[in-house]
């Protein structure tokens, strides 16, 4: 097996988007009947569009709605599915449900966090991966799990975590199914 | 087509039922086979996908498309042993179905008739094949309600779901009840919430119907956010017309016409089927305007849920509904007075609405003579953690713990020693050894200091340590504390880490002190159930497992424990 290559962490440059992708936000908002109530639709359409909520995409739905920035912000940084940073092409969910718990997913936690040299909720230098906990996926019986983008591995072991990152170094960015 | 009465429906059925014939009448007589291929996110995971599409090529280049029918159904429950491959009507159930079995499944099975034996589980303990679902032990203490359709009929089909006698029970209250006479059958049933609170689901109702105001909401609360648990998963994927049915038969009892199921966003095989689901109830008219032919109209939209535990609480779930924080509020008022801006609205789990339509259809006798005195019918448990048979499990009220752990879930694996089972989630609390065989109700469980909760399961063994465990759940809760109160915001926090600071050896007796004093606090204190249950699982391990915390603790002043900690600021405190 071929040893992971040392990687550096940089802070993602915040990425600029094109107009095309705010104008396919305005879009969907005006085509609610009402934007009263909306406001968590419309943060998951944003999502969608452009990977992530940057300060700009957060004001931009703040003014189309006529509310203040941090009341959308307060709404974004409530809930864990939100996120304000970039992530990688590929990301690593690592299942922390009990049953992923008990079954060692905090020491397969720690192999990737080691290997990739960043923290949860970090993406590597180049861009390639972002290591997030999730709460359950709801495929106990497999325990631990880890996925990656959409793919489930189930019963997952510390010496598979080499494997499963060098797959996806291996095929860069088309995802490996 | 829109259905218009009990009749039309009727003739649907007759016509539907034959897609499903050698499921239901394994006697008679026929050609035809069904293979049923799990397709919950467990199986899915292993491959159970591709096995559909080479079982479906291999049949069509053999010729037997026309008799042979595959079928992607929703979870069996046997997670442990997916992918599950079940074929009817020989009654003959693979396990662990790998991409290579497929072949000989159709060629000895399907073409010669010959059961295919080293695909078939093995019963651990006598080591012996077990040829059919019914005889393994993993099923046979079960009584499934709920989950009657899961493994069964494939979700995204309609017609399945009629020809098993679906819709019935809506066009049977629309057509020949009233509304009271539909919220008396569901209190007689004696059905309680399976959210975990255990509030009568049939007084919910009456609250909600007795409001007056003309606008009213019924809403599925499908934010499952309890890590380990994952049934009401299964059942949205795995029988989303029953939830859609329930929702309008509980729309026209409380007076109703809008629904809203509030779904994690996590799940997207569960909002892909619900979305199918609620499209061709659409189609046939059984959501929509005048429904049955009668003046009754309603119908659902989701709402996603976003990463939050606390959305599982129904007042901060309508807030979150209405697109701000999922912040709790304080009751009352109670969302059945005023919930959804501020209209009358219920909010049942998706568990509770499986059960209704069969309540409907069967009688609230029927249901009431499942279960204990007062908690009847069956509960859904996701067993998990260190046990063989890891699964979703449906069992009537009243078993014993030892028999869900050792008779259907097959005892703890590598022969280690069983320690403890953490019933209710992070709001729940460990039961030890002694009280296994306590007979499984809401009340029951509380008295043994854990409690129903959604019915996550998740048993330790000997190799556990209990104050990680209570470390672990204390993380969750802190992370998933929603800050609005004091005691929820800071001082999970600050339980945290005085656990943090007991596993890694700096703690003295009197932090053992501060840690129970500060969990009472907590719990007696917190603005709502997530942060007053955030301590549960730190008051019952310490209750049970102090040793463990001792072994943590070398305080050279006090080598018996007797150090007290003294509150800097005296308030009035249990300790």
């Amino acid at each position: 097996m071929t040893q992971p290559q040392e990687i550096d962490v940089t802070k993602p440059l915040e990425r600029e988007f094109s107009k095309e992708k705010y104008d396919q936000l305005e879009s969907f908002i005006n085509s609610l009947e009402t934007t009263k109530g909306a406001l968590i639709e419309i943060l998951h359409k944003a999502q969608d569009i452009f990977g992530y909520l940057s300060r700009d995409v957060q004001l931009f739905i703040a003014r189309k709605l006529g509310i203040p920035g941090a009341e959308v912000h307060g709404v974004v940084s409530f809930y864990s599915y939100f996120t304000t940073k970039p992530s990688g092409i590929h990301t690593i969910n690592i299942c922390m449900g009990t049953a992923c718990f008990v079954r060692g997913a905090d020491k397969i936690a720690e192999r990737f966090k080691e290997r990739l040299g960043i923290e949860s909720n970090e993406t590597t230098g180049d861009g390639l991966f972002t290591i997030k906990d999730v709460r359950c996926i709801g495929a106990c019986g497999l325990a631990p799990v880890v996925m990656v983008d959409d793919k489930v591995y189930g019963k997952v072991k510390v010496e598979d975590v080499d494997d499963i990152i060098n797959t996806y170094r291996r095929t860069g960015g088309a995802v490996c199914g | 087509m829109r259905v218009k009465s009990l009749a039309e429906l009727n003739k649907i059925k007759q016509s539907a039922i034959s897609a499903v014939r050698p499921r239901l009448h394994r006697d008679a007589p026929t050609e035809e086979k069904n293979i049923l291929v799990c397709g919950g996110t467990g199986c899915l995971a292993n491959n159970s996908d591709k096995i559909i599409q080479i079982l479906t090529a291999l049949l069509k280049t053999r010729g037997m498309a026309g008799q042979v029918k595959v079928v992607r159904t929703g979870c069996f429950g046997f997670c442990e042993q997916g992918p599950i491959v079940k074929i009817e009507p020989d009654n003959v159930f693979y396990v662990r179905v790998g991409l290579k079995d497929v072949k000989e499944i159709v060629e000895e099975h399907i073409m010669k008739g010959k059961r295919v034996d080293r695909l078939l589980y093995e019963d651990p303990r006598i080591k012996e094949k077990v040829h059919t679902q019914e005889e393994m032990t993993f099923y046979k203490k079960q009584l499934r309600v709920a989950l009657r359709n899961c493994g069964l009929i494939n979700p995204e089909d309609i017609y399945e779901y009629i020809a098993l006698g679906g819709y019935e029970a809506l066009g049977k209250a629309l057509t020949q009840m009233s509304r009271d006479e539909v919220i008396e059958t569901i209190k007689k049933s004696g059905l309680r919430g399976r959210g975990g609170g255990g509030f009568p689901t049939g007084l919910k109702w009456e609250i909600t119907k007795q409001q007056e105001d003309e606008v009213k909401f019924i809403i599925c609360n499908a934010d499952e956010g309890d890590p380990g648990a994952f049934m009401d998963r299964s059942i949205l994927e795995g029988d989303p017309h029953s939830v859609i049915e329930a929702m309008a038969i509980g729309a026209y009892a409380i007076g109703a016409d809008k629904g809203i199921v509030y779904i994690r966003a996590e799940y997207p095989l569960a909002i892909s089927r619900l979305t199918t689901a609620m499209e061709q109830a659409r189609e046939l008219g059984f959501l929509g305007k005048e429904i049955f032919g009668t003046s009754f109209n309603f119908d659902i939209r989701l709402k996603y849920g976003a990463g939050a535990f606390v959305c599982g609480e129904e007042t901060a779930l309508i807030n979150s509904c209405e697109g701000k924080r999922g912040e709790p509020n304080y009751k009352p008022p109670y969302p059945a007075e005023e919930g959804y801006w501020g209209h009358p609205t219920c909010v049942n789990n998706v568990e509770t609405f499986a059960n209704i339509p069969v309540i409907i259809s069967r009688g609230a006798d029927w249901f009431a003579a499942m279960g204990t005195e007062k908690s009847k019918g069956t509960k859904v448990f996701a067993l998990a953690g260190k046990i063989n048979n890891v699964g979703l499990v449906e069992v009537p009220m009243g078993i014993t713990l030892r028999e869900i752990i050792f008779d259907i879930g097959g005892g703890i694996p590598n022969g280690k020693k069983f320690k403890a089972v953490q019933t209710g989630g992070p709001s729940g609390g460990v039961i030890t050894e002694k009280d296994l065989d306590t007979p499984i109700d809401y009340d029951n469980l509380l008295e043994i200091g854990s409690m129903m909760g959604s019915g996550g399961m998740i048993v330790m063994d000997e190799d556990d340590n209990m104050v990680n465990i209570a470390k672990f759940y204390l993380e969750f809760t802190m992370d998933e504390a929603c800050g609005r109160c004091v005691p929820g915001r800071i001082g999970t926090k600050r339980l945290f880490e005085m656990l943090h600071k007991i596993t890694s050896g700096q703690a003295t007796m009197a932090d053992l002190d501060a840690l129970k004093q500060l969990a009472y606090m907590v719990k007696d204190s917190s603005l709502c159930g997530l942060c007053q249950t955030a301590p549960n699982p730190i008051i019952s391990t310490m209750k049970h497992f102090w040793p463990e915390y001792l072994a943590f603790v070398k305080d050279v002043d006090h080598p018996r424990g007797e150090g007290r900690y003294v509150p800097k600021n005296k308030i009035g405190l249990k300790s």
